[in-house]
């Protein structure tokens, strides 16, 4: 018999039924709630006179319309400008009252994006099943676990029945071996691998990522790869456990402690793949090769190392990619044959599930330190992702680094990410940022999104144009 | 959930690969704590020359005349063609919500994101994926002909052109009679209560520290 994927594994671990239409019954350990996805799984809850099934294996948080100006979001929910917005924020609140469920309240310090407060207050744990109705729910298979975005009916079904019907994802391992060039991180791992394999490239299956770029990585850095398994088209991303992780997850709050901690750790020792498990398709990259990666288009793969040359479409055979490249570099502004040096980006934006934990925001703090953002920069945000993350890096005095550098330093959230509460691009201003998406509008109608790693970013704001940080970060800028 | 079994109707272009759930409905009708109604907003962005914003009366709106679905012979379209990836990026069941409210029973493309491609089924949209150079060739028939339709036999698994030609899709059996049926997926898997509670008991017992710790 050959031997086991660690999603293969997890898989087994919470199989309730396997059906004989080839649909499976899969036990769901936890489920994340926020305020976007849930409140029509609420209502459909109530409409059918159901209550949730085990209200202990669910954690709510508002995040991605919270205010993250420290005036409007000291006012609480009732303070909250956009009335639309407040009234979602609300309902989350009545309706985990109603229901009896956990929940952060928007000015509680464990409140922030939902992705990072669940590895970080160890609400997320190896060896779990973990569902969210938010795609970027990938990020926990850092930690070892099944875990992927949902849609709201899925929100309610989980609710109501601790389970989803699924079908078995087919397995791809994706290896970076050797080590990473000094100023080159995790994301700029994610767009590379992106770039190679395409926004579909995983469609169809759970993505592993291993290799010695991965074991050498912080908990952080796989989050942040993680995270970004759905810009590659697979709902589920996951890494290997290691002494990493558990030293990671160690003393989290909602972590296992004493006895059960040792018991839980022989079980994650199990969660690797077995030495001879067989993927369904490997995909192989080199640490060395992966330069600082710039997104220059409307989707993920169109992205490039930060020394690269915009494609010209005249140059493609291809007609639907002709067509796509032709709308990418119009929407964008951007002449074919440029240079990703030659943009200038009109706002700076760090934050997002993908990079908003305290190694993010240190990252951009050295590069940043004791000097100042361009004058051509409008704005520079930094948002942290959680309240916790926040403390910790006033603690540590990053704040004053940004500021100082003419940032502005803000209350956690989603912010600009997606531009669901007033941080948001203008029509036709390019941003630096450290979120997941550059799709057309996401961060504001007509806004231009780059993305980039934080200590890109921050160089960027600096800089007024994109540099290569590895260079930038040597000659002593 | 509204049964599928057979639809016949006009087909309508959304000629891009990689159609992000964003460009199906952007995140300021997200807000919403309702289900319906996004109909008026899908594809907003690209649909209006304005940038809309929830609650408005899109009468008002000044409209994309580029845009096909502002076309009078797409008028009353109830079958999507669409090219590779279709539903990219969040999980966003609005997407589906939009698609369905706006009459769209059906989505054909050369393939679709996962989360909704799943997503579709729970709101009585069918997504069908076929071949790249059927799809292809389907946009040609539909540029070529105004009034163009298809019919979709869910029961029959089959598309089938105004010429009679009849092609052949994919489904998965459960999703299928799911659709078919307009069942609800909860109270189906409810019937398996017991074995959920007996997964559940041996699972506490072998992973106590996953129990009782969020109260
Ligand atoms: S930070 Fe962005 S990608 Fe992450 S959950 Fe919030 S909106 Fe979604």
């Amino acid at each position: 018999m050959t031997g086991k994927t660690l999603y293969d594994k997890l898989w087994q671990n919470h199989l309730v039924e396997q059906r004989d239409d080839g649909s499976a019954l899969i036990y769901i350990d936890r489920q994340l709630i926020h305020e976007v996805t849930s409140p029509q799984a609420f209502d459909g809850l109530r409409l059918a006179g159901r209550k949730p099934w085990r209200r202990d294996a669910n954690l709510a948080v508002p995040d991605h319309n919270v205010p993250t100006e420290q005036a409007e979001r000291a006012g609480g929910v009732a303070a909250i400008a956009d009335p639309i917005s407040r009234l979602q924020v609300q309902t989350l609140d009545d309706n985990c009252d109603d229901f009896d469920l956990v929940k952060y309240d928007i000015n509680d310090v464990r409140q922030g994006i939902v992705h990072v407060v669940g590895p970080e207050q160890g609400a997320t744990l190896p060896g779990m099943t973990v569902v969210c109705g938010d795609s970027h729910t990938s990020t926990h298979g850092a930690l070892g676990a099944l875990a992927h975005g949902i849609g709201t009916s899925e929100v309610e079904h989980v609710l109501a029945t601790q389970t989803l019907i699924q079908q078995k994802m087919k397995n791809l391992l994706v290896r970076i071996d050797g080590s990473l060039q000094n100023g080159v991180t995790a994301k700029d791992v994610a767009l590379a691998v992106i770039g190679q394999i395409g926004t579909a490239g995983g469609t169809g299956y759970a993505i592993e990522f291993g290799g010695q770029v991965l074991r050498d990585m912080s908990m952080e850095g796989r989050m942040t790869v993680c995270n970004m398994s759905i810009e590659a088209g697979a709902r589920m991303g996951m890494v290997a456990v290691d002494n990493t992780t558990l030293d990671y997850v160690e003393g989290r709050t909602y972590a296992p402690k004493g006895e059960l901690w040792e018991m839980a750790v022989e079980a994650w020792r199990d969660l690797h793949s077995d030495e001879d498990a067989v993927f369904d398709a490997v995909v192989e990259l080199r640490g060395e090769d992966i330069k600082p990666q710039v997104t220059w288009g409307t989707s993920p793969e169109m992205v490039l190392p930060v020394d690269g040359v915009l494609p010209d479409p005249a140059n493609i055979d291809d007609a639907t990619r002709k067509t796509a490249v032709t709308r990418a570099l119009q929407y964008m502004g951007l002449e074919a044959g440029s240079s990703i040096g030659d943009i200038r980006p009109d706002r700076v934006f760090i934050g997002s599930c993908t990079n908003s934990r305290i190694e993010d925001l240190r990252s951009a703090a050295e590069v940043v330190k004791g000097k100042t953002v361009a004058d051509s920069v409008k704005q520079a945000l930094v948002v942290p992702g959680s309240g916790e993350v926040k403390k910790q890096a006033e603690e540590e005095g990053l704040d004053k680094i940004f500021i100082d550098a003419g940032m502005e330093w803000r209350e956690p959230g989603c912010s600009m990410c997606l531009a669901m509460n007033a941080d948001k691009l203008g029509a036709g201003e390019h941003c630096a940022s450290t979120s997941n998406r550059n799709f057309e509008g996401r961060q504001g109608f007509g806004g231009r999104t780059h993305l980039v790693s934080p200590a890109m970013a921050a160089a960027a704001a600096v800089a007024g144009h994109f540099v290569d940080v590895r260079d930038w970060q040597e000659a002593g800028q | 959930m509204r049964a599928f079994t057979v639809v016949s109707g006009l087909v309508a272009p959304m000629d891009r690969a990689n159609v992000d759930t964003d460009l199906i409905i952007p995140k300021q009708f997200l807000k919403s704590i309702k289900r319906s109604g996004f109909g008026p907003n899908l594809f907003d962005e690209i649909r209006y020359l304005d940038e809309g914003q929830p609650g408005q009366d899109c009468a008002d709106r000044p409209i994309n005349e580029e845009f096909p679905l502002n076309f009078p012979r797409y008028k009353g379209a109830s079958i999507l063609l669409a090219r590779e990836n279709f539903g990219c990026g969040s999980s966003r069941e609005h997407a589906p919500w939009a698609l369905e409210d706006y009459g769209f029973r059906c989505v054909i493309a050369s393939s679709f994101a996962d989360i909704f491609y799943n997503n579709c089924f729970k709101n009585g949209v069918l997504p069908i994926a076929l071949e790249e150079s059927v799809v292809a060739r389907l946009f040609d028939e539909m540029y070529a002909s105004e009034g163009y339709e298809l019919t979709v036999d869910l029961q029959r698994q089959r598309v089938i052109t105004p010429s009679g030609e009849e092609l052949s899709f994919e489904v998965d059996e459960f999703r299928r009679h799911c659709l078919l049926e307009g069942l609800d997926d909860i109270g189906l898997t409810l019937q398996s209560a017991e074995a959920i509670r007996s997964y559940e008991q041996g699972w506490r017992e072998q992973s106590p520290w996953l129990f009782d710790v969020i109260k």
